[in-house]
């Protein structure tokens, strides 16, 4: 079971990685981040004030980004049919496959934050509060995806349906996490912790249950 | 969705594979009924029938991938299914696409060669699977079935888009599992070289009109 999930998670993330779908959400991420000052304009206490916010969006949309490939492609190819024969529930599919997603989705996207809050001129406290939350709410964002990815497989439209899916659920890490940055006491960081354990404790379940009701 | 406590799938540990009372329904059509058949260890069955029938939807029932509407399947314990799809990387070497399943069973890339050299694709072990025709791709599929340890064969149209050599080594190697006390259930149109010991012929059955 464990060797089970060791070889699903290194297939997924190594796919990942290996065919550059990694990187999107980091250039996504990166030019909403430049686009901003643009926008508002390069007033330094603006930019200080609303700039953790801006990221905390930019790293929602980035979310959507790679949805499609999270489990459609494995779905038309019959690799979680052959899983299944094999005995291997779609709980721990659905369970590797937020793993790996994190590993390929999480780490790329806190070092896109820390690129992206130089340009809004975040530096000491506020930066790392900003990294933290982001860091807490990466697991979640992944759940999500996965979620939502294994809802609207064999959906046509999925990507637009995935975005009105995700804004509902992602509205909780939104206010504990940019509600973080403002926050003076460890309050926020503590209830985005909590609602990101939530998600991340549903996905196997809610996941698997999709692609269950999807194979019938 | 299944009528009565009957439906029961895989009483897993028996070495022999039973079907009793075995129907299916899929959206608003039963597709077959009251199916009964059994197959022993060194048996090979043929399911045949038009198109529509219900042959790939029996071996996905058999695989535990659909439930049945009513009736119990026994199965043995380890199934191998090889259908239409490929599920392996498309972008990967087919050694290496292989050794993605090898670590899933157990295997080694010993095992990998010699699943390749059954289906006459060991030549083409470090070509990715995107440059794969049609034939070859199937014989990739057949191939990753033939990698697992399973003793029940699931094959759903395994010749198809294979030249006669390739039937003919397809047959080697269903003769070599069948001799080894394996078991395999296939559905084909094209003649499998091996002998059947069960023929199971689904007919399309007539539309039952809803009575009021």
């Amino acid at each position: 079971m464990i060797g089970a999930l060791k070889t699903l998670i290194w297939r997924d993330v190594r796919q990942s990685y290996a065919s550059g779908g990694t990187w999107l959400p980091v250039i996504f991420y990166l030019s909403a981040a430049t686009l901003f000052p643009f926008a508002v304009g390069p007033d330094r206490d603006l930019l200080l004030q609303t700039g953790g916010g801006i990221l905390w969006i930019a790293a929602l949309l980035a979310t959507l980004l790679p949805l499609d490939r999270l489990v459609q492609p494995d779905l038309d190819n019959g690799l979680y049919d052959q899983l299944i024969v094999r005995g291997i529930t779609d709980e721990l599919i659905t369970f590797a496959r937020l793993i790996s997603h994190w590993l390929a989705f999480g780490p790329p996207l806190l070092f896109a934050a820390l690129l992206a809050s130089g340009l809004m001129g975040l530096e000491g406290p506020p930066l790392v509060t900003l990294l933290a939350s982001l860091a807490i709410a990466t697991p979640a964002l992944a759940g999500l995806a996965v979620m939502i990815a294994a809802l609207t497989a064999g959906l046509k439209g999925a990507g637009a349906l995935g975005g009105l899916l995700l804004v509902p659920l992602a509205i909780p890490l939104l206010i504990f996490g940019a509600g973080s940055l403002a926050d003076q006491t460890s309050s926020a960081l503590l209830f985005l912790s909590a609602v990101s354990l939530l998600l991340v404790a549903i996905t196997p379940f809610a996941a698997g249950a999709a692609l269950r009701a999807v194979r019938e | 969705m299944s009528e009565g406590a009957s439906t029961k799938i895989g009483e897993e540990g028996s070495d022999s594979l039973r079907a009793k009372a075995l129907s299916c329904v899929r959206g608003d059509k039963m597709l077959f009924r009251d199916l009964n058949f059994a197959l022993s260890p060194g048996q090979a069955g043929l399911v045949t029938g038009p198109n529509g029938v219900g042959k790939s939807s029996l071996l996905r029932l058999i695989a535990g991938l659909l439930q049945p509407f009513s009736g119990s399947v026994d199965t043995p314990l380890s199934i191998a299914l090889c259908d239409d799809r490929m599920a392996l990387d498309e972008n990967l070497p087919l050694a290496i696409a292989l050794r993605f399943w090898a670590k899933l069973d157990g295997k080694t890339d010993t095992d990998c060669m010699i699943a390749m050299d059954a289906v006459g694709l060991g030549h083409l072990a470090e070509v990715p699977i995107r440059y794969f025709s049609t034939g070859q791709r199937q014989r990739a599929r057949l191939a990753r079935t033939f990698l697992s340890s399973a003793n029940l064969w699931l094959l759903d149209e395994p010749a198809n888009g294979l030249d006669a050599a390739s039937v003919e080594l397809l047959g080697k190697t269903l003769q070599a599992h069948l001799d080894d006390g394996g078991m395999i259930l296939a559905a084909s149109h094209i003649a499998l070289p091996i002998a059947f010991d069960l023929k199971l012929e689904l007919d399309a059955l007539e539309p039952v009109e809803a009575s009021l």
